[in-house]
């Protein structure tokens, strides 16, 4: 640094600066990517004028004139175009968070049954996750909608399962609590369970800091949530929930909550698959604490529960939050693969309202735009979850 | 924070170009003017005319592009059997390939000339409005809205066609009111899918759609016994079921239409030059049937025909083809290359084939239908 201070000060001209070469050839670069995306959006505009195109956002606020076959806000014909992108958007909210939170689960259970001391467990992992590592999503997909949902038997000979669980081609029909008029006192109770429960979890905690014997936190806080609903359940004179089973009615099942075999293959497909990555990734983790941290934590008498949930996990997320964020998003954004049978997710509704507006490029660009939006909000929650791991442990 | 100001950034900026894209200005309107260069019918007088006539920007841009290249690019479905579909020997073959062929032979000379492109319903609209294919011939509804607002022209129907809905023989459904309740079978992006909820809507009819992207997987669906019915145009109720379905005898199409579906080839807004040559190609199909001029007996009347309507058509007097910037004897090469419109229809949908469909409107308005060519003149 002292030597460049000399030179410059010895009559180099400022182009032979080092400091400036970095500079200018950032600031060229950068004015050679504006020119050419301008140049790309010029044209773009340049031959939609040229077909009496205008580009514009307006025919979002028009009937939209189209069905949808799910929705979980009230929609029709009537209904806007903007409307049917909600719709869309929640639809694949839906099956995305659902898809997540499975993906999770399957995928916690499958790498570490992975590591499991026991032969058979331990093959049948390896064998689950390198099977569905190594085909295609869309294949999957396929396979779950026309070899199986699609396979159950037709409406008029519905298979009934105690419960009453109904399977049909038309979709899995599950009996479903209709509100009466007790629910909104029982919603309160919920609430007030809730504080309970997270009251004793800082109280545990802190006991827990000060002690140094952590209790089941997470373990007792449910406990005494689910105590609270089911003592709640009780105390009211009338059930909050009357029961509502399905039954056939004609061409469709009434009643009770029914699950449309398109959502049921897409959530199925994305959650096993994406489960196979999320279990090679806790494998990963949990391969990365170092030996001596279990064989330590046994010399101090802790036994194979404690050691996993007390010395194990919190040093193994460290290295899964990272790659787990990128697969919620690839589940996110795999979850457009939808339109290939049929569940109206945000990318299926926008390719109808781009065909029935003929709005191609605007629908493109909101469609992007929200997946980016959706993908963002994702990683920054990530991150400051991934933060915060590394903030408590060191 | 860094990440989160770069990640701001970028959404500032992809606003703002959204934001641009909204307040363009229209272009100003300028004329330019085309020289057209006519040339006499062969065995007159050799005399050029130079015609000067004030036209808009884009005017011949097509076909000058079509003539370079030297192939036509058409967008067809492709999966539609009777319309559009690869026959045994891994050629298209259909309704919409012979008016495909029929525009080749009237530009090159040779029907041979034609690059087929796939389209999907969703895809067809805009591989036409960014010029990826010069001329749309996909079953493709007429309507307002695409005539005006998607920046297309629809050139002339080739095809009177109503949507129907098929249901399995056996269901005992009859009517719209019996499928209260049921679920319907419908392909994405199609006008088809507006009508049938506009029509549910007005019976006070209660269902649930189910939307596919493509053909197959509609009847696949429905074949699985998904849908308690499936709606489409009638012409592809009937193809379709013959060509997809295991058992197309226990289906029947329900005697209810639900929508008047004028199929018409689709060209770009700005060359009515190419416009022109569209429509009229369509139009010279159908009047070669109603002068009773078919692709065998084609090269006689060229030689012999007396009735000066014919003798305009295929070029032996006037000079008609010039007019659209083709060669004179462009009707006379369609006729002879794919043959008059009942040629085509009976070649793809007659009596003889497996995707029969009675002719019915799509008579010439002499036997009772709606085929009507303006005059050749």
């Amino acid at each position: 640094m002292q030597n460049h201070a000399t030179r410059v000060r010895s009559g180099t001209p400022f182009w032979r600066d080092v400091r400036f070469q970095r500079v200018f050839a950032q600031v060229v670069f950068i004015i050679l990517l504006l020119l050419f995306f301008g140049y790309l959006i010029q044209n773009m505009i340049a031959t939609l004028q040229r077909q009496g195109l205008a580009l514009g956002f307006s025919f979002l606020h028009q009937t939209s004139g189209f069905d949808i076959g799910e929705y979980l806000i009230p929609y029709d014909r009537s209904s806007t175009y903007l409307r049917a992108f909600q719709i869309g958007l929640l639809n694949t909210a839906l099956v995305s968070g659902l898809g997540i939170l499975l993906a999770t689960i399957l995928g916690i259970i499958f790498g570490v049954a992975r590591l499991s001391q026991n032969f058979l467990v331990q093959y049948l992992a390896r064998l689950y996750i390198e099977f569905l590592r190594n085909i295609p999503l869309l294949v999957l997909l396929i396979l779950w909608y026309t070899g199986v949902f699609l396979k159950f038997p037709r409406i008029n000979q519905a298979i009934t399962l105690p419960g009453p669980i109904m399977l049909t081609n038309r979709g899995i029909a599950v009996p479903w609590g209709i509100p009466t008029e007790t629910y909104p006192s029982y919603l309160v109770i919920l609430g007030i369970g809730l504080a309970l429960a997270l009251l004793a979890a800082a109280g545990l905690t802190w006991h827990g800091r000060r002690t140094g014997r952590t209790p089941l936190v997470w373990g007792w806080a449910t406990a005494i949530f689910l105590l609270v609903a089911a003592a709640g359940w009780f105390m009211l004179p009338s059930p909050a929930l009357s029961l509502d089973p399905p039954q056939v009615q004609g061409l469709r099942i009434a009643g009770g909550k029914q699950l449309s075999p398109e959502f049921m293959a897409l959530l199925s497909g994305l959650a096993i698959y994406t489960s196979a990555f999320i279990a090679d990734v806790v494998r990963a983790g949990i391969q990365s604490v170092a030996k001596g941290q279990v064989e330590a934590a046994k010399a101090i008498g802790l036994n194979g529960f404690q050691i996993l949930r007390l010395v194990v996990f919190p040093q193994a997320l460290r290295v899964i939050i990272p790659p787990l964020t990128s697969h919620y998003l690839n589940l996110t954004k795999n979850s457009s693969l939808a339109v290939a049978i049929g569940y109206p997710d945000l990318f299926s509704v926008s390719g109808t309202i781009l065909n029935q507006s003929g709005r191609a490029v605007e629908v493109i660009a909101l469609v992007m735009l929200i997946y980016l939006s959706i993908s963002l909000l994702t990683s920054l929650f990530m991150n400051w979850y991934n933060r915060r791991i590394r903030f408590v442990e060191r | 924070m860094r990440k989160l100001f770069a990640t701001m950034t970028m959404l500032v900026v992809f606003s703002l170009v959204l934001a641009a894209c909204g307040g363009g200005a229209v272009p100003t309107a300028e004329k330019v003017i085309q020289t057209v260069v006519v040339t006499a019918p062969a065995g007159t007088p050799q005399v050029q005319v130079q015609v000067q006539v004030a036209q808009a920007p884009g005017f011949g841009e097509t076909l000058a592009a079509v003539q370079a290249r030297g192939t036509l690019i058409c967008g067809v479905n492709g999966q539609l059997p009777g319309f559009s579909f690869l026959d045994p020997s891994g050629a298209y073959a259909g309704f919409d390939v012979d008016f495909c062929r029929a525009l080749a032979a009237a530009i090159f000379g040779d029907d041979t000339k034609v690059e087929y492109r796939n389209l999907t319903t969703q895809e067809r609209l805009p591989a036409l409005q960014t010029g990826e294919i010069d001329v749309l011939i996909r079953n493709t509804t007429w309507t307002l809205t695409r005539d005006t607002d998607n920046g297309l022209n629809f050139t002339g129907t080739t095809f009177y066609d109503g949507q129907g809905i098929m249901v399995p023989a056996d269901s005992g459904i009859t009517t719209l009111n019996d499928l209260e309740g049921g679920t319907v079978c419908v392909q994405k992006g199609t006008t088809t899918e507006l009508n049938l909820a506009d029509a549910m809507a007005l019976n006070n009819v209660t269902y649930t759609p189910a939307v596919y992207e493509d053909v197959n997987q509609t009847y696949g669906a429905y074949a699985e016994g998904r849908c308690d019915a499936v709606t489409s145009d009638k012409s592809q109720l009937s193809s379709a079921a013959k060509a997809v379905l295991p058992d197309p005898e226990n289906h029947v199409i329900l005697d209810v239409t639900l929508s008047k579906e004028p199929l018409s080839p689709v060209v770009r807004h700005g060359d009515d030059q190419w416009f022109d040559i569209v429509k009229w190609t369509v139009y010279a199909v159908i009047a070669a049937e109603e002068y009773g001029v078919d692709s065998a007996n084609v090269d006689d009347q060229r030689a012999n025909a007396v009735n000066p309507e014919i003798r305009r058509l295929l070029g032996v007097e006037g000079d008609m083809g010039p007019k659209l910037g083709l060669s004179n004897d462009w009707a006379y090469n369609v006729i002879k290359l794919v043959g008059n419109y009942e040629e085509i229809y009976n070649r793809n949908l007659g009596p003889g084939t497996p995707t029969f469909i009675p002719r019915g409107l799509n008579s010439l308005y002499t036997d009772g239908g709606a085929l009507y060519s303006p005059p050749f003149r």
